[in-house]
């Protein structure tokens, strides 16, 4: 044993060839993660910072510290589940504050931030933004009393309201959108979290309606993706080739108009309606509402997810060995019998991978339940949008986006424990 | 005597007038490449004839590049903001938008009278947009309004009231109606009865809200809801609806140059403006280059050039006289603007202010409506 | 009906044809009897598979008929004909455990939940592997995976057991010794085995008797010995064993023995297995174990035949001595000789040494040859 440690192999030059050997692996090590770096990188930029970015924006809240940082001061002592306002300091600080403000800009953008919370603070704060410099010349040149003066100028600063909601978002850290997210609201006076009336609610609302469309779109894709992965896994791969790019054939035209498309074949003075009224299975007055709704919403989505459940269900089947039918079929069980008890089971992996990954692409799908889905047929990403693209509130849609990521993540979890992830198989 | 030093001042007046105007715009132009963002469509077709094509053949060293992205322009501007780079110069946005962008500094603020044409009667530019001037960084360009088309072979009478629309009995048929709340809850108040000047008091409240939501229940299933301008159109010309609201330069075209059987009810139109703001953190040679565009495309005639191509009211009130024939249909314009007497009988005026402060909170009562 | 067949098993003028053209298998008659290992040998395309698959139910013969224990099977379904299959991949089901997959057979048969267990342990100290009742087939070697396989063939006591190229992806030691194995379980059952296989040495250590198929036509049946030291044709000469073949013309007939003269001039004696006319193209196969080799001609005593060659490459391969010569115009002549007493002269030979070769008349077989080649 103490042979061996002792001695050491050399190369011809006379190095270590332990150290050399150990050099070049290390060398070999690099060269590999040189290759994968771009994707690493583009990974990062393009999935993880967003992310990161999406969870520091439904939580951070530094603009009233950033914007009024005086007031904030004042602010500390106040009691904000009292019934009294705030005492002159606190409303002088605020005028020197909007002052500043104003100047830089920034009032009206806190107005808006504020007004996510509080209805009205954003006129309140552009019409205050505006006049700021007015008033404070007022009080200084009558020594009067700013909250006298703000009071009169307008009457909501004389409420507690206001100032509840300044106190409360100094923090700069603020759970508030997730309770928004969660159709919660948190009471401006008592700081105690509670669920919205059921009349109320939007978003709960909108995430069961996103799981149970997305669970019946998958279902959808495999009643039909099924039958059709199992006619072209048993063709000749010549033939069963061009059937897969048949399927893939809607991935060629653009989602806009494959949805439009939809729209023409659906509405009620659509093909298929007239179709079925000049056969006369319809009456005139009787014609289907197909879309603008949860149908019109399935059936698009259905059409548009439907490669995702056949391919996984094709490359698995096309591994499925054609002997273990027969070798069930010689052992006795009848066709149908085999089919079920051998064959399908075998099949539950690819079934695994695109139920997963259609119903996953539902959850988040946008454009055509938006567009087909009315009122009855629209998901929680269609909020989402609205709050990115119309009222701009960005740490809602942070806070739905990380509420539906949990969620994803939860039902891949559940999936893992109940079938197990490494059950998955895309060929 | 007197009359002739009238004249003579008159014209001393106009020649200074002209010479004056001359001067800010005979500055030639640096050459440049303009970014303008605008809607797409018949809407930035109607922009390029009036403005950009004229303005690139007198100044050939400007280049203008279109951008449809409108729709989306504040969020799009707030990331351009955020990552500090802003590869707009020039953005059409609606009112609402505008005093947004305002309102979150990414929006420049304009002093018209330094930066714009005077009417050519010499009327100060800020005097002659007048009251449309709603936010320091809006420039208007247009009035449009947002109405309701009918289909008239769909009914069996003529729609003349707002209140037809509510009322299923006498025109039956599925109604496109836009999945928000601002415009439809004004619509809902007035036809239950509540006064014009009296509806965002009543609005201001969550009953008032809840009051116009259950006017809207009594057509809830009837309702087609539309996201894109172009929806109604659509449905109008499949028949798949009776009545839609959408904004009235789409039904011109529709009825106008489309010959659909469509018909306007102009009746409670509501009146909106678009027009132009300029993004905040752009170079000062773009600005520069875009304040010398400006100058020319928001000059009394451009805006009443910009009728022949679509019919939308010019936001100055020197253009109104000036409105002519459609450039390609011939026929006159100005009964088809929803600023003409006829069709503006009555009007309402989007309420910036309000929906500024209330939209969010009426909106997730909206939301919450619609999903029930 | 026709008269009920004196064989467990039986062939009758059976064809197969996937296309309407070509005939995987050309009129095939076949009795197998009750108890028998029976080997379908072939190269890959012979029409061997598709006999097995035809007695299985999966093919349906285009033509004749296919008897199972006296009943004409064409109208039964596969999965009511008790059939075992043993499949190459052993077809073993991927989801199922070990002690459910040869529960299957039961279960589909209804049988109850007690004799099941007793069933199923029965089967696995069959193939001696208890223990392994809970693994899935993945965890099992290929070996281990082939016995389940086998053990839920017979599980269910079909009439008869049917295997497809059972072994071929064992490697070599494994499956010598899943021979014997398999060998051991039919001696040990009784049971009737058709088996399938391209190699030859497996076909001759398992089976009792072995049919040679080549391009779907049958080409020999007979017992390993007969095969080896009387093949019929030249197809199964030298398919079945190693073989030196000698083309030539027959030169005169004389009882049981013709004369040849061979492409490279020589003449040589050999038996006339197909009765082969004056002047016909035959080949002459010799065993090379049946050759001899001496310095000189005159050594080879009890030899009618003796040609010249030239050594040009030995090799010793421990039980035997492995030469191979240029003779008879022919590269590659290989001659094996026992390791023992009196080749110490091979032994010492040179490569490019000219020796003598001889052998018996009895040893090589002149064979009709289709066409002349």
């Amino acid at each position: 044993m103490s042979s061996t440690t002792t001695f050491q192999l050399l190369t011809a030059d006379g190095r270590a060839l332990k150290a050399v050997l150990k050099k070049h692996k290390a060398r070999r090590k690099r060269k590999a993660f040189l290759l994968v770096t771009p994707l690493l990188a583009f990974v990062i930029v393009g999935f993880c910072l967003p992310i990161l970015d999406m969870l520091r924006r439904s939580t951070n809240n530094h603009i009233v510290e950033k914007t009024l940082p005086r007031t904030v001061l004042a602010l500390k002592e106040w009691d904000a589940g009292g019934t009294t306002l705030p005492n002159e300091p606190a409303f002088a600080s605020l005028a020197q504050d909007l002052v500043i403000a104003q100047h830089h800009r920034r009032a009206t953008q806190l107005g808006q931030r504020l007004n996510y919370e509080f209805s009205g603070l954003a006129s309140l704060f552009r019409r205050s933004g505006r006049h700021m410099e007015e008033l404070v010349n007022e009080v200084r040149s009558t020594r009067g009393s700013y909250k006298e003066t703000l009071i009169a100028f307008d009457a909501r600063w004389g409420e507690t309201d206001s100032w509840r909601v300044l106190k409360r978002f100094s923090d700069t850290l603020v759970a508030d959108y997730y309770w928004a997210a969660l159709d919660m609201r948190r009471d401006l006076r008592s700081n105690e979290v509670s669920l919205r009336p059921s009349k109320e609610r939007i978003y709960l609302r909108l995430f069961g309606r996103t799981v149970v469309i997305s669970l019946g779109i998958t279902l959808a894709t495999l009643l039909l993706g099924f039958p059709l992965a199992l006619w072209i896994a048993r063709l000749p791969s010549g033939q069963g080739n061009l059937l897969l790019v048949m399927v893939l054939l809607p991935f060629w035209t653009s989602l806009l108009v494959r949805t439009t498309s939809w729209i023409v074949l659906l509405q009620q003075q659509g093909v298929i309606n007239d179709l079925l009224v000049a056969v006369g299975i319809l009456s005139e007055e009787g014609r289907l509402r197909m879309i603008y709704n949860t149908t019109g919403t399935v059936i698009a989505m259905t059409h548009i997810l439907l490669p995702f459940m056949v391919l996984p269900l094709y490359s698995v089947m096309k591994t499925i060995s054609p002997s273990y039918m027969r070798a069930a079929v010689s052992l006795g069980a009848h066709p149908i019998s085999a089919f079920w008890k051998v064959y399908f089971p075998s099949t539950v992996p690819g079934i695994g991978a695109g139920a997963i990954m259609v119903f996953i692409l539902s959850i988040g799908y946008y454009i055509t339940p938006e567009l087909v889905g009315g009122r009855t047929g629209v998901f929680i990403s269609n909020r989402i949008a609205y709050h990115i693209s119309s009222s701009l509130n960005w740490g809602l849609a942070a806070a739905l986006g990380v509420a539906l990521l949990g969620f994803v993540i939860a039902i891949y979890w559940l999936y893992d424990k109940i079938v197990g992830i490494d059950n998955i198989r895309l060929g | 005597m007197s009359r002739n030093l009238f004249v003579a001042l008159a014209a001393v007046l106009a020649l200074g007038l002209s010479a004056c105007k001359d001067d800010k715009a005979s500055m030639e132009a640096k050459p440049a490449e303009l970014v303008v963002v605008s809607w797409g469509g018949a809407y930035s077709a109607s922009q390029q004839s009036a403005y950009h094509t004229p303005y690139m053949e007198k100044y050939p060293q400007v280049t203008i590049v279109n951008d449809d992205s409108s729709n989306e322009a504040v969020p799009k501007l707030r990331a351009m903001n955020e990552a500090g780079n802003v590869t707009w110069d020039l953005v059409d946005v609606v009112a609402a938008d505008a005093i947004r962008a305002c309102d979150d500094g990414l929006a420049l603020e304009i002093d018209v009278d330094d930066t714009l044409a005077k009417a050519p009667d010499g009327t100060k530019a800020s005097a002659d947009f007048g009251d449309l001037l709603v936010s320091p960084c809006f420039i208007p360009q247009i009035v449009y309004s947002t109405t309701f088309g009918y289909r008239t072979d769909l009914v069996k009478e003529p729609m003349t009231d707002l209140c037809d629309i509510f009322d299923l009995a006498r025109f039956p048929g599925k109604r496109s109606l836009e999945k928000q709340p601002i415009n439809n809850l004004e619509w809902a108040l007035l036809c239950d009865g509540v006064d014009a000047d009296d509806i965002y008091n009543v609005l201001g409240t969550k009953e008032g809200v809840e009051r116009a939501l259950k006017k809207l229940d009594t057509i809830k299933s009837e309702i087609i809801w539309w996201s894109k301008g172009a929806e109604t159109p659509q449905r109008l010309a499949d028949g798949e609806v009776v009545a839609g609201s959408t904004y009235n330069g789409r039904l011109f075209s529709l009825i106008e140059e489309k010959k659909q059987p469509v018909a306007m009810l102009w009746d409670w139109q509501i009146f909106d403006l678009d027009g132009w703001i300029v993004p905040k953190g752009i170079s000062d040679e773009q600005l520069e280059a875009v304040k010398h565009y400006l100058y020319f495309a928001t000059d009394t005639q451009r805006l009443a050039d910009q009728a022949k191509y679509i019919s939308y009211g010019p936001a100055r009130s020197s253009s109104a006289p000036l409105v002519g024939k459609h450039a390609d249909l011939g026929i006159d314009m100005a009964p088809h603007m929803p600023t003409d007497p006829n069709n503006a009988k009555n009007v309402l005026l989007f309420n910036f202010d309000f929906w500024g402060d209330k939209r969010d909170e009426i909106d997730e009562q909206f939301q919450a409506w619609l999903s029930r | 009906m026709s008269s009920p067949s004196p064989h467990f098993v039986s062939f009758e003028h059976v064809q197969k044809s996937y296309d309407g053209e070509t005939l995987v298998v050309e009129d095939f008659d076949l009795a197998i009897e009750r108890g028998e290992f029976l080997t379908l040998l072939g190269p890959s395309g012979s029409g061997k598979t598709t006999c097995l698959l035809m007695l299985a139910g999966f093919e349906t013969p285009s033509a004749g008929q296919i008897r199972l224990d006296g009943k004409v099977l064409d109208n039964i379904p596969p999965h009511q004909r008790d059939i075992g299959l043993v499949f190459q991949n052993y077809a073993l089901f991927p989801h199922m455990t070990v002690a459910e997959n040869l529960a299957f057979p039961l279960k589909v048969r209804k049988l109850d939940k007690a004799t099941i267990a007793q069933k199923v342990g029965d089967a696995l100290a069959m193939v001696r592997l208890q223990g392994f009742e809970h693994r899935r087939p993945g965890q099992l070697s290929g070996g281990q995976q082939q016995r389940v396989a086998v053990a839920r063939a017979l599980i269910f006591d079909p009439k008869i057991l049917l295997m497809d190229e059972p072994l071929s992806a064992l490697d070599k030691n494994l499956r010598d010794q899943m021979q014997i194995e398999i060998r051991e379980l039919h001696r040990t059952l009784g049971i009737t085995v058709v088996y399938v296989t391209h190699d030859q040495s497996e076909a001759m250590t398992m089976s009792s008797r072995i049919v040679v198929f080549d391009e779907g036509t049958v080409q020999q049946v007979a017992v390993p010995s007969e095969l080896y030291e009387k093949p019929q044709n030249a197809f199964v000469a030298q398919f079945v064993g190693e073989n030196n073949c000698l083309q030539g013309t027959v030169e005169r007939t004389q009882g049981k023995t013709c004369s040849v003269r061979l492409t490279s001039g020589e003449n040589i004696e050999a038996e006339n297995v197909d009765n082969n006319a004056k002047g016909k193209h035959v080949l002459v196969s010799l065993r090379p174990e049946r050759v001899r080799l001496a310095a000189n001609s005159a050594d080879l005593k009890h030899c009618q035949n003796k040609v010249q060659g030239k050594l040009q490459e030995k090799i010793f391969l421990g039980d035997h001595m492995r030469a191979r010569f240029f003779a008879c115009d022919k590269e590659g002549f290989v001659v094996n000789l026992p390791n023992k007493e009196g080749i110490e002269h091979v032994k010492v030979a040179k490569e490019g040494q000219d020796m003598a070769i001889g052998w018996r008349t009895e040893d090589c077989r002149a064979l009709g040859l289709p066409k002349p080649a």
